[in-house]
């Protein structure tokens, strides 16, 4: 089950913490991976250690700065090329996060994590979707985050561009379905990366106070999820968001 | 016929997968060739492709037979 032999996937943020471990799941059940985000060193890092482990042939990376709108538009093209194959699979996994409280959140603030967390993935999903509505075959899966449906105190920014993109799958999802394509939005709890470690430990300690199942997750709480959505075996799923985030909100 | 017309009916008949012989000036996308709307969209991105021409959204409107496609890429390339 949940096999994914012979298919393409684009994962970006994939340096990043729950990144790199998608790229390692899907790669796992034999997909070919082509792993963007800014830093092509990182990305390259990547790659070698997932690669290390054997399959080092179905890793391809490909960076990209997702803030311009052009290299968003082009890098579906430039994945397929990467990967000599097209698209089945994209992962909307970038973002970024500019916290503070309203009253001192910045214009520059506030659209640039719309522009990289939200229209970045709608440009990716897209172009990505003129390909799948062809080929009557696709698994869109945007990544958005808890806070999307329950808010965030010191996040309107990043909130805003996660219920965004919630939004934005059900409509894409009501529109491809006639055509076998999926779309789907996981959102992640508190997950323990890069982005959450900026946090003040007594907030950390408070909100795993909030965690029925008394722990952060971790990135490799996230990925088997992807590669659930990724499958044919989740053919009937769409318009769907999978809450994985220990019990803390349940929705 | 002309050279457009040609072509225009070879894309409707690829995409659709639809019988040439069905493929009449009169015929519309939805009632007569089984199209959905994100069909006509996509028949709409084919012609701006294979033609070279851009069908900005008030005039994809407006195209619903294949005589519509033809006589519009016709103006426009005649312009």
């Amino acid at each position: 089950m949940f096999r994914l032999d012979g298919k393409v996937a684009l994962v970006t943020g994939a340096s990043g913490g729950i990144g790199r471990e998608i790229v390692r799941a899907l790669h796992a059940q034999g997909a070919t991976v082509v792993l963007s985000g800014t830093r092509q060193a990182v990305l390259e890092e990547v790659a070698a250690s997932i690669g290390a482990e054997g399959g080092a042939e179905r890793l391809h990376v490909c960076p990209a700065d997702l803030s311009d709108a052009t290299a968003a538009d082009a890098l579906v093209a430039a994945a397929e090329e990467k990967a000599g194959a097209p698209l089945a699979i994209l992962v909307n996994n970038a973002g970024l996060t500019r916290d503070t409280l309203a009253i001192r959140m910045k214009d520059e603030d506030w659209s640039r994590v719309l522009d990289v967390d939200l229209a970045a993935p709608f440009r990716l999903c897209r172009s990505a979707l003129k390909g799948m509505l062809r080929r009557r075959a696709g698994r869109i899966i945007n990544i958005a985050s808890v806070v999307g449906v329950t808010g965030n105190a010191g996040q309107a920014n990043y909130a805003a561009a996660k219920a965004g993109m919630i939004g934005m799958g059900k409509s894409l999802a009501q529109e491809a379905g006639s055509r076998g394509v999926t779309v789907n939005t996981l959102a992640p709890g508190f997950i323990q990366t890069a982005m959450t470690d900026v946090l003040p430990e007594a907030q950390k300690e408070k909100l795993v106070g909030s965690i029925p199942l008394g722990r952060m997750g971790q990135p490799g709480d996230i990925a088997p999820a992807v590669v659930y959505l990724a499958s044919d075996e989740a053919g009937w799923v769409t318009g769907a968001t999978l809450h994985v985030n220990g019990g803390m909100a349940m929705i | 016929m002309s050279e457009i017309a040609d072509k225009v009916k070879k894309i409707v008949v690829e995409h659709l997968g639809v019988d040439e012989s069905k493929v009449t000036p009169d015929a519309s996308f939805i009632d007569d060739l089984g199209a959905d709307s994100l069909d006509t969209v996509e028949l709409v991105m084919a012609f701006e492709e294979a033609f070279s021409v851009e069908i900005p959204e008030d005039a994809a409107e407006k195209i619903t037979t294949v005589k519509d496609a033809i006589d519009y890429i016709e103006k426009q390339k005649a312009a």
